[in-house]
């Protein structure tokens, strides 16, 4: 099924920048899917080239093609409905259209890839040293002795902890970031020459991610490694890569070095992800500058620019052709926008608007909606058919928080730290096992029912959040039903008008939510949420399953909805740059506890906890050559929260804590100055 | 690529073979409980004489004017059995309702509250499904007394824990769906999200287990009247079975017109529904 448009007796690998012939080389590169319903195109013509030691980051959005070009380098696209056609040489061997037998080998001992979830690629019924040992006697014959030897050393060397006992666990037994060193550690078993890791740190915790970024930088210093880094988050790029290639709708519209992508962009849609994204390093700024729209699908060939209709540049043109990527800069910076010389500054091409109106912190205190106190919510954890009084998840664990009127609480903390669970308990979809919810000075009943009218909840992945047989309308629709607060005239009205408020045409309400991207279905979901006027709207993690370029659309949109109702909200998500965007005051959570609260801009200048300081400094910096050297780094992942720790939850990780005082005694929260609150030995309330 | 496209051609020639078979069953099914619907409805049309008549001599041999013969009563064997199709197809439909509202009741309450109630609930449902089936049936039929009601109210309060567990193992899965969760969010009461996210999405299942207890309630009906515990006005095939027996029939070449034929139909009407409920299933869960 594989077509060669390839040059034969090319046979020889071009030299790369550095002055070596490159490692792999893609030219030209096409995958289209031929589905019953209709061919999608993938790919569309993409060239790049990978010099041995050097690290290639390709970014894109979902569905831009990045892991499907990769997986054509690897050979694992499934055919039907796959039709590759160009080129791809690795070291001057043409890999399309390479018998089985030779691309398993190439497989496993030149280029070896990384997924972005390790569970669906360890076997869960093997010990993990055992399939990293297999590799090894498959493409390098070692003897099993040796292998396991081997397994160990490198179980080592990716950072597992005493490697020689965890080598005999299963993979269930590892954590999300053990899982990914383990399947790097499989990676290398064979010494590949090029590493293709696939998303490797989405799924991961900053503070893991951060890890992992570092292991893959040293490792590759140490084998003379080169890495493919397939990615959507521009942070991690600039920390890791060397080149980068950007892509969308199947084509490379940028390429060049990391300093030249990132200070001397020349596509509009670059210079927009990289407006678009909050960032931790800039002032907060009223409204992000947002792209229009959402990224295309191509089911036909493509004759004109594929970002012509969310493009502020879009002119006469840009309709007529296919840009090709063109010299734009030095050493191979190459934009395919034909009005790229036309571009200007990023802030003048992709403006911050600002915003309706949003008040900033400086106000006094409005008055508290929701009131938290000392709420604790346990799962206990069922072994066959009892449940066991004793040993339980302590999801969360004494958490007391306001949640003020007009305002947004944020919070953060890494995964598995209770911050779903305590949004969930607040709408109850979780009965807390102790301590209180008050609402507007009530507390309430723990069930769920009409009476939470007040609280409303906006979910992670909005299509699962769905029902798939109700149309738009009567998923809007649904709280004025649940709380009779209409009959069927005004409802319509009521939900024409909520669309036209979420930036959706009024009339889309007789179409099912698959009809529509992601994007949207977030705004019908916030939609939903507005429905019954709410004066709370908890958001977990609202934006962290869409696209970049539609992140900034809905953050916006909800910023201007506070503006415009006054609603407060809660704002759960792991990711510290979106928080600080949001919040006008940041809880951080770590096993089931905040450690500390404050202010948005006390809390991100001037952490006080180390926790709060290592999850700020884990952020990549979208900026090149940014001096991550000072950074402390955390070690090891969270710990169960089944039994967490005894003393400071965190001393575990704590860079800094005290021998025999952090075990044993565990600190309180106390208010450090006012509106902080800090639970540390080392951080203490001025005396008096 | 091309290493695995011939393997991925196999599996997949493989899958679409066998995804064929049950559309073919299915519609084998179909056709099967088609003629016997229009066989029970057009019953007065479609048979010679008058069931409950007599219109000749007891025991005759088959001939042109009665193709079965008749009984020992001299009612004609073939309208006989016309008309039993009747009593069967209502019995099987009715009991199978009988049990699918059940089923589906406790079902969706066991699934929706899965800690006390429901595993108090299932614990009822295993038992039932435990309970030797026949002696049961014999002996609630034998007590409650032979009326069309009683045996279909007793098919019905024995086969409903079948569809009360598969019904109860997708709501859980559906009650743990993120739109249920939203909706609870939204305060919706229990009633409401039950009804309008969880019951309808059980609906396809409900009709594969539905049709499955329409060819189970056949089986039953026949196997109660054949006992002499059906209701003795009904003329269905088990009653005509009973009679055969008890006259003796098995046991005299009359077994070829009066005992096959019902045989064979109550084993047909029971084999189409069985055919349709398996391409269905086939359809809702095709791994199975
Ligand atoms: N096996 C497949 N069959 C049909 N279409 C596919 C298949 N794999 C990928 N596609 C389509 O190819 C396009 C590119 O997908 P690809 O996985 O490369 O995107 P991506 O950039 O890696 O996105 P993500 O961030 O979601 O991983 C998408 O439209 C996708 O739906
Ligand atoms: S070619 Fe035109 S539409 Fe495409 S990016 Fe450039 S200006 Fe925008
Ligand atoms: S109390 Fe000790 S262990 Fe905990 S954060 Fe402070 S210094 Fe670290
Ligand atoms: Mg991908």
């Amino acid at each position: 099924m594989t077509t060669r448009t390839a040059v034969a007796g090319r046979g020889y690998p071009r030299e790369g920048a550095s002055g070596e012939p490159n490692l792999l080389e893609i030219e030209n590169l096409m995958v289209r899917f031929e589905l019953p319903a209709e061919t999608v195109r993938a790919v569309s013509g993409v060239s790049l080239s990978v010099a041995p030691s050097e690290t290639f980051a390709l970014v894109g959005e979902s569905g831009s093609g990045k892991s499907v070009s990769m997986l054509s380098v690897m050979g694992l696209l499934p055919s039907p409905p796959a039709v590759v056609s160009g080129s791809i040489r690795l070291e001057g061997r043409e890999v399309l259209g390479m018998p089985g037998r030779l691309l398993r080998r190439f497989r496993g001992r030149d280029v070896a890839m990384v997924f972005q979830e390790p569970m669906s690629s360890l076997n869960p019924v093997h010990r993990v040293g055992r399939q990293i040992g297999e590799s090894l006697r498959i493409h390098r014959g070692v003897a099993r002795s040796e292998a396991r030897r081997q397994a160990i050393h490198l179980l080592d060397r990716v950072g597992i902890p005493s490697a020689s006992i965890r080598v005999d666990d299963y993979p269930h037994e590892f954590s999300g970031g053990m899982r990914q060193r383990a399947m790097i550690a499989m990676a290398l078993a064979c010494d590949p020459k090029l590493l293709i890791a696939d998303e490797p740190t989405t799924a991961l915790d900053v503070t893991v991610q951060a890890q992992i970024v570092d292991l893959v930088r040293e490792l590759q210093a140490e084998y003379r490694l080169a890495v493919v880094w397939i990615t959507h988050d521009l942070g991690v790029v600039a920390e890791i890569a060397d080149r980068v290639a950007v892509m969308y709708a199947g084509r490379i519209l940028e390429t060049g070095q990391a300093s030249d992508l990132y200070r001397a962009t020349r596509h509009p849609y670059t210079s927009g992800l990289l407006r678009s994204i909050p960032r931790l390093d800039r002032s907060v700024t009223t409204r992000l500058a947002e792209i229009p729209g959402a990224p295309v699908r191509v089911v036909s060939e493509l004759a004109a620019c594929p970002f012509d209709d969310r493009c502020p540049l879009a002119a006469d043109g840009c309709q007529d052709a296919l840009p090709e990527l063109e010299a734009v800069g030095p050493e191979g910076h190459s934009s395919a926008c034909i009005h790229h010389h036309e571009m200007g500054s990023a802030s003048s091409l992709w403006p911050e608007g600002t915003a309706a109106g949003r008040q900033d912190s400086e106000e006094q205190p409005g008055d508290v909606v929701v009131s938290i106190r000392d709420l604790r919510v346990h799962f206990p954890i069922i072994r066959g058919m009892r449940e066991s009084r004793k040993r339980a998840i302590r999801a969360v664990d004494g958490v007391s928080l306001d949640v003020v009127r007009g305002k947004t609480l944020g919070i953060v903390g890494e995964s598995g730290c209770g911050k779903t669970t305590l949004g969930r308990a607040m709408v109850a979809l979780v009965r807390p096992t102790g301590g209180t919810i008050e609402i507007n000075g009530e507390p309430i009943n723990h069930r769920s029912g009409r009476h939470r009218k007040v609280v409303q909840m906006i979910f992670q992945d909005p299509f699962s959040a769905m029902n798939p047989g109700m149309r738009v309308s009567d998923v809007i629709a649904e709280p004025l039903r649940i709380h009779r607060l209409a009959d069927a005239g005004t409802a319509r009205e009521r939900v024409s008008e909520l669309l036209t408020q979420v930036g959706l045409p009024p009339d889309s309400g007789g179409r099912y939510p698959h009809e529509f991207s992601g994007g949207q279905r977030q705004r019908i979901a916030v939609a939903r949420a507005l429905a019954a006027d709410p004066e709370v709207v908890v958001c977990d993690e609202p934006v962290s399953s869409l696209d970049v370029s539609v992140q900034a659309q809905v953050i916006n949109l909800l910023a201007d909805l506070q503006a415009r109702t006054g609603m407060a909200m809660v704002f759960i998500a792991h990711d510290l740059a979106v928080v600080r965007h949001v919040s006008h005051e940041v809880g951080v959570m770590y096993l089931g506890e905040i450690v500390e609260k404050a202010p948005r801009d006390q809390l991100y200048e001037d952490p006080l906890h180390p926790y709060t300081k290592a999850l700020l400094e884990a952020v990549p910096v979208p900026e090149p050559d940014y001096d991550a050297s000072q950074r402390t780094r955390l070690v090891g992942d969270v710990p169960s929260p089944a039994d967490p720790p005894a003393g400071c939850r965190f001393h575990t990780r704590c860079p800094v804590a005290v021998e025999g005082l952090c075990s044993t005694v565990k600190p309180a929260l106390e208010e450090v100055t006012p509106g902080r609150w800090v639970s540390c030995h080392l951080v203490s309330p001025p005396a008096g | 690529m091309t290493a695995t496209g011939g393997e991925d051609r196999a599996i997949r020639r493989a899958v679409r073979r066998r995804s064929r078979l049950p559309t073919i069953l299915g519609v084998a099914g179909l056709v099967i409980v088609g003629a016997l619907v229009v066989t029970a409805v057009f019953a007065p049309w479609l048979a010679p004489y008058d069931p409950t008549e007599r219109i000749a001599r007891p025991f005759l041999f088959p001939s042109a004017e009665h193709p079965l013969g008749t009984n020992d009563v001299g009612h004609d064997l073939l309208s006989e059995i016309i008309f039993g199709s009747r009593v069967s197809l209502m019995v099987g439909l009715v009991a199978a309702t009988v049990a699918l509202l059940i089923g589906t009741t406790v079902g969706v309450i066991a699934g929706y509250y899965p800690k006390r109630l429901g595993s108090t609930l299932m614990r009822g449902v295993d038992v039932i499904l435990i309970l030797p089936f026949l002696p049961l049936l014999i002996v609630l039929a034998a007590y409650l007394g032979r009326s069309l009601l009683n045996t279909i109210l007793v098919i019905g309060l024995l086969i409903w824990a079948e569809p009360a567990r598969i019904i109860r193992s997708q709501v859980l899965s559906l009650r743990s769906r993120e739109y249920v969760l939203a909706a609870r969010s939204m305060g919706a009461p229990d009633r409401w999200t039950i009804l309008r996210h969880i019951v309808p999405r059980t609906a396809l299942l409900a009709t594969g287990s539905f049709v499955r207890a329409v060819s189970g309630a056949i089986l039953l009906e026949a196997a109660l009247s054949f006992l002499g515990l059906g209701d003795p006005i009904q003329k269905s095939w088990g009653s005509t079975l009973y009679w055969a027996q008890t006259r003796g029939a098995f046991l005299t070449p009359a077994w070829k017109w009066w005992v096959l034929p019902p045989g064979l139909l109550i084993m047909l009407a029971s084999l189409g529904f069985a055919l349709i409920a398996f391409s269905l299933e086939e359809r809702i869960n095709p791994r199975l």
